[in-house]
């Protein structure tokens, strides 16, 4: 055993009870062994080592760029001011509220498995599985993974379970079901985070970046998970410019085994990391050099595009003063002097808190992440199936487990069509129904696999057209689509949507030389880059002095996400992001004891947000700058509130005991009562 | 779980009777004993439900003017019904949990678990409450003996709570930030005798009444009368939400808001 949670053996039994009864029946011989927790600890020569077999805990040390270290080094030398920040950006525990299920069947008759599983991408664990691990062809492999409730990133990767309960189906000729535990959940769905950084920012003496450097020790648990080594590097590397204008950045990472519950990509998965350290050290660099926080972001902002990163990626297109504009504007930062003195008289610390961020959605040009390693390619599928009485049933690869696609993919649909949303199904997460796709994670979903809908659904119209032309013995060029309806343009002759689709598939009156009859289309999308949703955050917080206790009082978020589809769920995302967020930031963080047994192996010790540990949310998404290469010009908008605001949240807090006399640089998050008390006593 | 039986008495004495077999353990509002037969901790082979004796239940006054609880009274009836006797009491037991623990949990199951991070205990010991069992009646500074430890004898019921109605008191609650439970827990009772100061969730012995602040606010009962008294931080509780010193300086601070609040 690697970690406390680490499979090592299955009872099947006909109850829930007799299974757990035998499973305490078996005997475990284990003789424990020292373990490593601590990831600078774990790389030290005389550690234990987690793999016997490949002599180190260190699983790679990545520079990137690697070519671009001399000029940084140089940049430092003769900056006129250097800020360091060493800060943890703590473990996290998913935690989605349904835990997860699996079940296997399988038919001897046909050879045929299946597997119900609660996955955000049922494709993938059907490669993954089906190829690595138990040799099934996707033929015969099919998964379903229905409505799953929440993933957050930890219901992305394979877990043993789901190959058992598929192996043990086929031996035992039955259905075989597994369902977790919560406090399995604990110390076996992928954690989340856990990087140690030392990150460093030069600038000249009127507070311009002129380079930055980072050395970060990335904890990948006891295991590399499906995606864990992707997370401290491309998805995190490569967002180090964030928001600025920084000339020269070098990302050192080193990810390292210990023995704890592996980690992997978590609702932002490396763009919160990047996030936080950057936008922490701008505001320790503030604060040191005496300028407003708002006004050194400004003063670096890029502000003309396409932009060419120093880390590899090209920012199409947005307007970060824009959205700072808009934040000064909804959070009311003039009225925050009046609001600080308020909580003085109560005998509270009031805080503000600001920053910026940007993230790589979209996931992602399969060329380029092929380029950088990766072994998928990170396209999105859609069929279009227009049924003879013109409703419509889209089949995708894209997963929603809370996300509203059925919703919002329904209404890119309709749309473009002009006919009601509910003439239209989506349909998803069943490998026998959907094309291969790629699932949902990295808020790609509308980017890339609604991307794949509209191309789609552009064949569809281009036929239909077609068949119009037909019926109305017009010329194709001359038919018109409005509302649901073909016509001949500069005439009153038209047909109805339901007319053409109809002839579709009782092609009577049909040019069946020319055209095919039917009307069922299938696009796959790949994008060409990724989307760079960016915004701008405010937190103001009350620190209570005499406990350490910190309640937010106000947040306000201002994001460009481009075109919106359906503002009242990107409102709800955000809203969602922002729990997790404010959850990082104040409550949340995995403990391990020196041993490797998990002490937050619970509610009781684990802190979720409750509602009311959150204030009402400010959030807009009126800025809007339309991602300049899908067709619908959306950028995504899953994770940005995860992303942005727990440095929000640090900074406010900061904020508010430098403002009450005392010289705090940095407190590790969980911001808890017994942390800010602890740093105020010096 | 594993499997166990379970009987309903409808009397105290049926009750007593019941619990007679080795492995039998009592069932009050299960807030506690069912998490924890749901984790397979214990494995009692019968559970004796307190739930349907009608006279453990309810609040009455006695003669010496003390609000009397019944031992299997939930927390939410105390938080409604003792409101007009003894508010800070009424008012601990309306945050204890959340309403669904309110509405299960009772000042008996409470009592006899002792959780050194309860509410109850605080407020027993500060009211130099009485707990009357089904065999005896135990002043409270004789009740208490530690973490999860209790003067109760196997067998024995917590029947009722007998608590003097003080001039003036109130619990200050620092909730832990993932449980809610009191990571310290503060209550203070102002009676013609004297102060008590009672603190829960602070230390490893479970309940403790701070005397050092009991004998400065019983000369002045005013939040300055212990301005600069430290609590002990030895043998207080050190885990991830708070260091024994954290802890001993939350003492002090609500020990200060209790007299405030209590006073104002």
């Amino acid at each position: 055993m690697r970690h406390v949670g680490d499979p090592i053996a299955a009872v099947v039994a006909e109850t829930y009870e007799a299974a757990r009864d035998a499973a305490e029946a078996v005997v475990l011989d284990i003789d424990e062994l020292p373990a490593v927790i601590d990831m600078k600890k774990a790389v030290a020569p005389d550690a234990p080592l987690v793999h016997e077999d490949i002599g180190s805990n260190l699983c790679y040390d990545w520079g990137f760029v690697e070519e671009n270290k001399a000029a940084v080094d140089a940049a430092f030398e003769k900056a006129d001011h250097v800020t360091t920040l060493e800060l943890v950006n703590n473990r996290l525990i998913p935690n989605a509220m349904e835990p997860r299920v699996a079940v296997g069947d399988y038919a001897r008759a046909t050879g045929d498995h299946t597997l119900y599983t609660t996955s955000q991408n049922p494709h993938v664990i059907r490669l993954l599985m089906g190829a690595f691990v138990l040799g099934i062809p996707e033929h015969k492999l099919r998964v379903v993974a229905p409505d799953v409730g929440g993933g957050f990133g930890s219901k992305i990767f394979h877990y043993a379970e789901e190959a058992f309960v598929t192996f043990a189906a086929k031996a035992l000729n039955r259905p075989v079901k597994w369902t977790c535990q919560r406090s399995e959940s604990f110390v076996s769905d992928a954690h989340g985070r856990d990087h140690v950084t030392k990150i460093q920012l030069a600038l000249d003496k009127d507070g311009h970046f002129q380079a930055l450097r980072t050395e970060t020790y990335a904890n990948m648990g006891a295991y590399l998970s499906t995606f864990a080594p992707s997370v401290p590097t491309w998805l995190h590397g490569t967002l180090m410019a964030g928001n600025y204008r920084t000339p020269l950045i070098y990302v050192n990472v080193k990810a390292v085994f210990t023995n704890t519950v592996p980690v992997d990509a978590y609702r932002g998965a490396g763009r919160p990391e990047a996030t936080y350290q950057l936008e922490r050290v701008i505001d320790k660099a503030a604060r040191e050099m005496g300028i407003d926080p708002l006004e050194i972001r400004r003063k670096n902002f890029v502000t003309e595009f396409p932009y060419q990163t120093p880390v590899a990626v090209v920012y199409d297109t947005g307007d970060y003063n824009a959205t700072m504009d808009k934040l000064v504007e909804i959070a009311d930062l003039a009225g925050f002097e009046a609001r600080r003195a308020e909580s003085a008289k109560n005998g509270l610390l009031r805080g503000l808190g600001v920053n910026c961020y940007i993230e790589a959605c979209g996931i992602a040009p399969s060329h380029l992440v092929g380029q950088l390693g990766a072994r998928a390619g990170l396209y999105e599928s859609a069929t279009v199936r227009v049924n003879a009485t013109g409703s419509i049933s889209v089949m995708t690869g894209s997963h929603s487990h809370g996300q509203g696609h059925e919703t919002s993919f329904a209404q890119v649909v309709a749309d473009m069509i002009g006919i009601p949303e509910d003439m239209v199904e989506i349909v998803h997460g069943d490998t026998a129904n959907s094309p291969m796709g790629m699932g949902t994670y990295g808020s790609r979903s509308l980017a890339v696999g609604g991307s794949a809908m509209v191309k789609a659904t552009e064949k569809i119209i281009a036929k239909a057209r077609k068949i119009a032309a037909h019926l109305l013995e017009a010329s194709d060029a001359d038919i018109e689509l409005k509302d649901g309806k073909f016509s001949v343009a500069g005439t009153d002759k038209s047909v109805d949507w339901a007319g053409v689709t109809l002839a579709a598939y009782v092609p009577h009156n049909y040019p069946l030389e020319d055209l095919e009859p039917g009307l069922e289309e299938i696009s796959f999308y790949d994008p060409s880059n990724f989307t760079y949703p960016a915004g701008a955050y405010a937190c103001e917080v009350e620190v209570d002095p005499e406990t350490g206790r910190v309640r937010i009082d106000r947040f306000a978020a201002a994001d460009d996400f481009g075109n919106i589809v359906n503002p009242m769920i990107v409102t709800g995302q955000v809203h969602g992001g922002i729990g997790q967020g404010v959850g990082q930031a104040l409550l949340e963080g995995a403990v391990y004891d020196d041993n490797g047994q998990l002490l937050s192996g619970s509610y009781m010790d684990y802190a979720m947000p409750r509602a009311d540990d959150l204030p009402n949310y400010v959030v807009d998404h009126s800025c809007q700058t339309p991602c300049t290469h899908n067709p619908l010009g959306v950028k995504g908008c899953g994770e940005a509130g995860a992303i942005g605001s727990p440095p929000a949240v640090v900074n406010a807090v900061i904020d508010a005991l430098n403002r009450g006399g005392h010289k705090v640089a940095h407190i590790d998050m969980p911001l808890s009562p017994a942390r800010v008390w602890a740093a105020m006593q010096g | 779980m594993y499997a166990f039986e379970i009987e309903r008495p409808k009397s105290l004495a049926d009750a007593v009777a019941a619990i007679g077999a080795e492995e039998a353990q009592f069932l009050g509002g299960g807030q506690t004993l069912i998490p924890t037969l749901k984790q397979r901790l214990a494995a009692p082979s019968k559970l004796v439900s307190l739930s349907g004796i009608a006279e453990l239940k309810g609040l009455r006054m006695d003669d010496a003017g003390r609000v009397c609880i019944g031992g299997g009274t939930t927390h939410a009836t105390v938080a409604r019904e003792a409101a007009a006797h003894y508010p800070a009491l009424a008012a601990l037991a309306a945050h204890i949990g959340d309403p669904a623990v309110r509405n299960r949990g009772t000042i008996g199951g409470s009592l006899a678990n002792n959780d050194p991070s309860a509410c109850y205990p605080a407020a027993v010991l500060a009211s130099n409450a009485t707990i009357v069992t089904s065999n005896r009646e135990i002043a409270a500074d004789d009740y208490f003996e530690g973490m999860f430890t209790t003067a109760l004898e196997d067998g024995e019921i917590v029947t009722e709570v007998r608590f003097p109605i003080p001039q003036a008191a109130n619990y200050q609650k620092f909730a832990q930030p993932a449980s809610r439970f009191a990571l310290v827990g503060v209550f203070v009772a102002k009676y013609a005798d004297g102060v008590r100061v009672a603190i829960t969730g602070a230390s490893e012995q479970g309940v403790f009444r701070w005397s050092e602040a009991e004998a400065a606010l019983s000369k002045s009962f005013d939040a300055a009368a212990i301005k600069g008294l430290a609590a002990d931080a030895d043998g207080l509780i050190g885990d991830m939400h708070g260091t024994p010193a954290y802890r001993a300086h939350l003492i002090g601070v609500l020990t200060g808001r209790a007299v405030t609040a209590a006073a104002g």
